[in-house]
């Protein structure tokens, strides 16, 4: 059986960087869940922990790039699942307007959380 | 390049009945995909309690939810859908290489079995606190 499954189109742009964010992702989400769960207790985390770590900088742009990157992964998995659906037209552009804007919230969100971590201001 | 194929409408999912492992694989990776962005967007709500200007308000809400034997066992849920993601999506990826094409079954049952012995053997440390 060489059947092959994807919501994809493959070798389309977001196809492609479904892909490239998903090697990234790999490495990043394991390590968070292996930080929060294993090397630090999730019921032990305060404010000031995280701001330890989200005041070093190589810290800070790894969950940064996390964030912008689980996001845009995230979502246009979404929207590619819809196209599947069978949007088109004027919904699809809709929703894909929709979909932009709420990554963009949710990037700015991230980013002001972000950098209220740190003790920079 | 790739030759299409007429595979019937995969998004029917009505047909579950006839589906191989490889259309159970990539159910499984749609839920565990769309259950991950659902908890990112909640993730960074609960996270913006450290907007408050009082710290002890991002900290007595995290421990306060860590508190809920609820909470740890979503927990224990969200890593097995993100253990499976994560296999799968591996996998996945060497599929679209076209690597181990013939071992594609075999692969799945091995994330499969891998993401129930991680998440079985994280059990201890998740609820640790609240149960044990
Ligand atoms: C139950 C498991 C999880 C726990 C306990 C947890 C906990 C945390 C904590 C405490 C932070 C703040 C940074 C720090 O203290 O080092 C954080 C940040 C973050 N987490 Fe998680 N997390 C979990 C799962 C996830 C998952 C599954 C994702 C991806 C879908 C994720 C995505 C992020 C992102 C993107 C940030 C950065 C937020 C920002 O830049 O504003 N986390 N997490
Ligand atoms: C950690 C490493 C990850 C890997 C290796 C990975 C891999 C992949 C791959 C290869 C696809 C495309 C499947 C296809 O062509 O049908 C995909 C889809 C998807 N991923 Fe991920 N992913 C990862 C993390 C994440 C995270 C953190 C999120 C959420 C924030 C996420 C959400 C999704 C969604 C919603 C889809 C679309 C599912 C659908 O077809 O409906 N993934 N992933």
């Amino acid at each position: 059986m060489a059947e092959h499954y994807s919501s994809f189109q493959r070798g389309g742009t977001r196809w492609l960087l479904q892909r490239v964010t998903a090697v990234f992702l790999i490495g990043v989400l394991a390590f968070h869940f292996f930080l929060l769960h294993f090397v630090n207790h999730a019921s032990e985390i305060t404010f000031a922990g995280t701001a330890v770590r989200m005041s070093q900088v190589g810290y800070f742009a790894t969950m940064w790039l996390f964030l912008v990157t689980a996001t845009f992964h995230g979502v246009n998995g979404v929207y590619n699942a819809l196209i599947n659906q069978g949007l088109e037209g004027t919904r699809k552009n809709a929703v894909k307007w929709l979909l932009v804007l709420a990554s963009l919230l949710l990037v700015a969100q991230g980013t002001r959380v972000a950098i209220a971590m740190t003790n920079l201001v | 390049m790739s030759h299409s194929y007429d595979r019937g409408f995969i998004e029917d999912f009505g047909r579950w009945r006839e589906f191989s492992a490889g259309m159970w694989a990539w159910i499984f990776h749609k839920f565990t995909g769309w259950v991950l962005i659902g908890y990112l967007f909640t993730h960074i709500a609960v996270l913006s309690t450290a907007t408050a200007s009082d710290p002890a308000v991002y900290t007595d809400t995290l421990q306060g939810l860590e508190a809920l034997v609820i909470v740890r066992f979503l927990e224990v849920g969200l890593l097995a859908v993100a253990v499976f993601h994560i296999l799968n999506g591996v996998r996945l990826l060497f599929v679209d290489l076209g690597v181990g094409l013939e071992a594609q079954d075999r692969s799945f049952y091995a994330s499969l079995v891998l993401t129930g012995a991680i998440t079985v053997a994280s059990v201890p440390t998740f609820v640790g606190g609240v149960l044990a």
